[in-house]
């Protein structure tokens, strides 16, 4: 008798013909999503004669690309807690004050778009500078000054610039879907402020949580941009060894290698999203 | 019966510029089935809600046994609440849903099963611990709401609509159920509806509001037999309100026609309102009735037949075991003692809280 | 009230961590000195000469082009697979979703080198075709995203109601489903248009010698100094954006008139 009630997915109806319908989309899925991963794996596992090997993959293990991946694994840990912390006290507030849906995507994910993101980055060198702005205003407020650009720091920071909206938005996303009867409910059965928000609030957000860790922390891993543009260049991150891979040194075995190995992080992820994420609430927008 | 349990005093709320409720004054006694009725937009929610410590009023105080707990916090309040669509934590349990309060006051483990156990038995679903609330029925997640506020032994209940979104029949099933639960259990219960059926069934008083003002407060015999204006007569049940003058004490002119009445101290030559239910319509031959008419609609409803007579220009709504065709021609009787008399509204203000649905 | 005020100022502060670099940029399109370290005195010649250059305009010609052809080839083909979504088996409802998950949580390098081997291997000639395709691709998922919610509200009795009606399917479909998933569609091109134009990662590594979009323009600049034309450029196209943003919240919604004409 403690079998749960299954519920029925409500029966669609089928617009025009179905599988002509689908035919141009899984048509370009294979062609420009599956075929392509097949190839990372392709060249990922072959050397230049064609010949099976491990080697690229196994090349991870050599002292410099292994201390760039883990220098990446560390900063987008950093920044992804930090983007966490960041975001959620965002997102409550927002939530609470009955911001439109609309206009609150606009604002903090679409408007900031249209100012090129390159740019925006290294606004921040601009900002950062031992001269620049920020500093100016340390001064004048006789505070010690902030000498990070061109450090880890620096990419930390840029990293959370740049993804802060992406853990924001399926935070807005769950937090709004908590019905507001039951934090009622909570606090009527005698839980304060701080137990509401750890046995109710908290768990019900989870998958926004996730989805939001998972958007933040995958392109922070990989990313060659920011460091390349904050961090000088002499901090390698996983993502800068890539790149050079395939623009500079043309050894695309290796660099496929590598990407698979990243991938192997991603695949993590998106397992970690799928389980607690099924509503896929975190990346509807 | 006699301990006021929660007195509000002089309490009024607005959201904006819209007042919600006006200088309200009500006590509730310990051990009673109050119920508040009026339609939407009354301001019978926001009451609850002042009580449960989900609103502060803008003035006024309230009052639990005697203290002022105005400004204490819903956690804080020896009360517990069931929400209108049952706000069950969707990530718990229903043994966890139901050991919520229980654990936040650090009660021993053993009393908390104890606690489980004694209350889905209780609410006749045993067993049913470890399901998860999105996997049972509506009827069943409210059992599990009422549950999970009584394991919290409250000095008093409050419920928001809390069948507001059953079917009919589960709906009277548990307004049984209910009132079985609040004799076994001992504790007062403040219930939110806006349906007159359920008022009636349940509530040992029930407070008739409208547009943020008390109409009418009395047992539920006292509110449908003896409605106190226009609005509460037709907000409960149907009837007929007729403008009538008030010819001198027990004899009132309906229609042209002079009935006997059992009502004094209105006055001589006064408008009043008559309300006269439709099942308190007599229909007889039409030379041995006080007035006239025209049968204009015959519906059968079960029980008994619904007809209206066109009698002196007035639509009458009758409720008869005899069923007359349409087109009889039949006289209208009404017993002296089923003729309630109202004061018509006094001022403009009274006027906007009268009839409007 | 302390707690409201303090929420404002939170909230204000995430404003201005977000913003910041966006002002600085506007200031630095204004600025005479040609080095962003420091303050040369008030300018607009650059705005001047940014319609001088014609590498600038080229590449903004080429983002806007791809811009508008990406999102409208991903509009089309992600809003006619979402409507086939509907009829599906749960299964394939659940593949689906999967493979248009993929390029929104993959890292955007990852699509970017499998992009570019695809190509090499086909032996395409890089450039302008190659940037269009990448783009489609990663953006078809933004259209089925925000289809999706549209087309999962939908009343399916209304469609029925429109065939019993004596509609054609064709015709009941425009009329009555059509309408409903359009602010879903428009929705889905302006973002597919947006992340196309902001987008560096994937173009940096399907473009072909040549054949620059601002993105890359800039990143190559990166090295030698941007240009304080890009500046005056890029706050332009933002004060644009704003500017219609604006415009579009000011004018009353249609369906506020009919209330409003209603009540009168």
């Amino acid at each position: 008798m403690n079998k749960p009630v299954r519920k029925k997915a409500p029966a669609g109806v089928s617009y025009f013909n179905q599988k002509a319908m689908t035919a141009p989309y899984l048509f370009w899925s294979a062609a420009f999503i599956i075929i392509p991963l097949c190839m990372i794996f392709y060249y990922g596992l072959t050397d230049r004669s064609g010949a099976f090997t491990l080697e690229n993959i196994l090349a991870i293990a050599s002292p410099e690309h292994a201390k760039a991946l883990w220098l990446s694994i560390l900063l987008s840990i950093i920044s992804t807690l930090v983007c966490l912390v960041l975001a959620y006290p965002l997102a409550m507030i927002l939530t609470a004050k009955n911001v439109s849906h609309q206009s609150f995507i606009v604002l903090i994910f679409i408007l900031p778009m249209w100012m090129n993101f390159l740019l925006r980055t290294l606004a921040w060198q601009t900002l950062l500078e031992k001269t620049g702005v920020i500093n100016s205003i340390l001064s004048f407020l006789h505070l010690p000054s902030l000498d990070i650009i061109n450090t880890p720091y620096a990419i930390v920071l840029g990293m959370v610039y740049n993804f802060l909206p992406f853990m924001v938005l399926p935070l807005y996303n769950s937090l709004t879907k908590i019905d507001p009867s039951v934090v009622n409910a909570a606090r009527d059965l005698g839980a304060n402020g701080v137990q509401t928000f750890c046995r109710v609030i908290f768990p019900l957000s989870i998958p926004g949580v996730i989805s939001g860790i998972t958007m933040v922390f995958v392109p922070a891993l990989t990313t060659f941009v920011i460091s390349n543009l904050l961090g000088g260049s002499k901090i390698l991150l996983i993502g800068n060894v890539i790149e050079q891979e395939f623009t500079q040194a043309s050894n695309w075995h290796l660099g496929s290698g590598l990407s698979i190995v990243l991938m192997v992080f991603i695949l993590i992820n998106m397992v970690l999203t799928a389980i607690f994420d099924k509503k896929g609430e975190g990346t509807a927008l | 019966m006699s301990t006021r349990l929660i007195d509000l005093v002089h309490i009024t709320k607005s959201y904006d510029d819209n007042t919600v409720l006006d200088d309200m004054n009500l006590y509730i006694r310990e051990n009673e089935f109050l119920t508040l009725l009026g339609p939407s937009g009354c301001g019978k929610t926001t009451t609850l809600r002042i009580i449960g410590g989900f609103e502060k009023p803008d003035q006024g105080t309230v009052l639990f046994n005697g203290q002022d707990i105005t400004n204490l916090p819903p956690n804080k309040r020896q009360l517990n609440t069931v929400f209108q669509k049952y706000a069950l934590f969707p990530h718990m349990t229903i043994a966890e849903n139901i050991a919520f309060g229980l654990k936040i006051r650090n009660k021993s483990k053993a009393y908390i099963n104890d606690k489980i156990k004694y209350a889905l038995k209780l609410v006749n679903l045993d067993g049913y611990e470890n399901r998860m609330p999105d996997s049972l029925s509506g009827g069943q997640q409210q059992r599990i709401a009422i549950a999970r506020a009584i394991v919290n032994e409250p000095k008093l209940l409050l419920l928001d609509e809390p069948l507001g979104a059953l079917d009919l029949k589960l709906r009277q099933d548990m307004q049984y159920e209910l009132i079985r639960l609040k004799n076994e259990l001992g504790i007062t219960f403040i219930y939110v509806t806006h349906d007159q059926e359920e008022a009636l069934t349940m509530s040992d008083t029930i407070v008739v509001m409208n547009q943020g003002y008390i109409q009418q407060i009395g047992t539920p015999e006292k509110i449908y037999n003896e409605p106190e204006n226009a609005f509460v007569a037709d907000f409960i049940g149907d009837s007929n309100i007729i403008d009538s003058i008030m010819v001198r004490d027990e004899l009132v002119e309906i229609l042209g026609a002079k009935f006997a009445c059992v009502d004094k101290g209105f006055g001589t030559n006064r408008p009043v309102d008559v309300v006269i239910r439709p099942e308190d319509v007599d229909l007889v031959k039409p030379e041995e009735g006080t007035l006239q008419g025209v049968v204009t609609h015959l519906i059968f409803k079960g029980v008994h037949y619904e007809m209206e007579v066109t009698a002196n220009g007035f639509e009458w709504l009758v409720h008869s075991t005899d069923m007359f065709p349409v087109g009889t021609k039949v006289g209208i009787r009404v017993d002296p003692y089923d003729i309630q008399i109202m004061n018509k509204p006094s001022s403009e203000d009274e006027e906007a809280v009268g009839i409007n649905e | 009230m302390i707690k409201t005020t303090a929420q404002k100022i939170y909230v204000a502060l995430i404003f201005i961590f977000m913003y910041a670099p966006i002002a600085t940029l506007m200031v630095l399109s204004f600025n005479a000195s040609r080095t962003r370290a420091k303050w040369g005195g008030f300018t607009l010649n650059w705005y001047v000469e940014l319609f001088a250059n014609e590498d600038i305009m080229q590449a903004l010609y080429n983002t806007l082009l791809i811009a508008f052809l990406s999102a409208l080839f991903a509009t089309v083909i992600g809003t006619v697979a979402t409507i086939s979504f509907s009829g599906m088996k749960r299964r394939n409802r659940a593949i689906f979703m999967s493979i248009t998950n993929i390029p929104m949580l993959n890292a955007e390098i990852v699509t970017g080198i499998s992009l570019m081997l695809l190509f090499l291997t086909l032996g395409v000639r890089f450039g302008f075709g190659t940037i269009l395709l990448s783009h489609i691709t990663f953006n078809i998922p933004y259209v089925i995203l925000s289809v999706m919610p549209r087309m999962k509200q939908l009343n399916p009795s209304v469609y029925e109601a429109a065939l019993d009606l004596g509609a054609s399917p064709a015709k009941a479909f425009f009329k009555v489903v059509f309408p409903d998933l359009l602010p879903g569609i428009l929705s889905g091109f302006l973002m597919a248009f947006t992340m196309s134009l902001d987008d560096f990662i994937i173009t940096h590594f399907t473009k072909g010698p040549g054949v620059d979009t601002l993105s890359t323009k800039i990143y190559t600049e990166v090295k030698k100094g941007i240009k304080p034309e890009m500046y005056a450029l890029s706050s332009l196209i933002f004060v644009t954006v704003l500017i219609l943003l604006i415009l579009v919240n000011k004018s009353p919604k249609p369906k506020d008139k009919v209330h409003k004409a209603e009540r009168n």
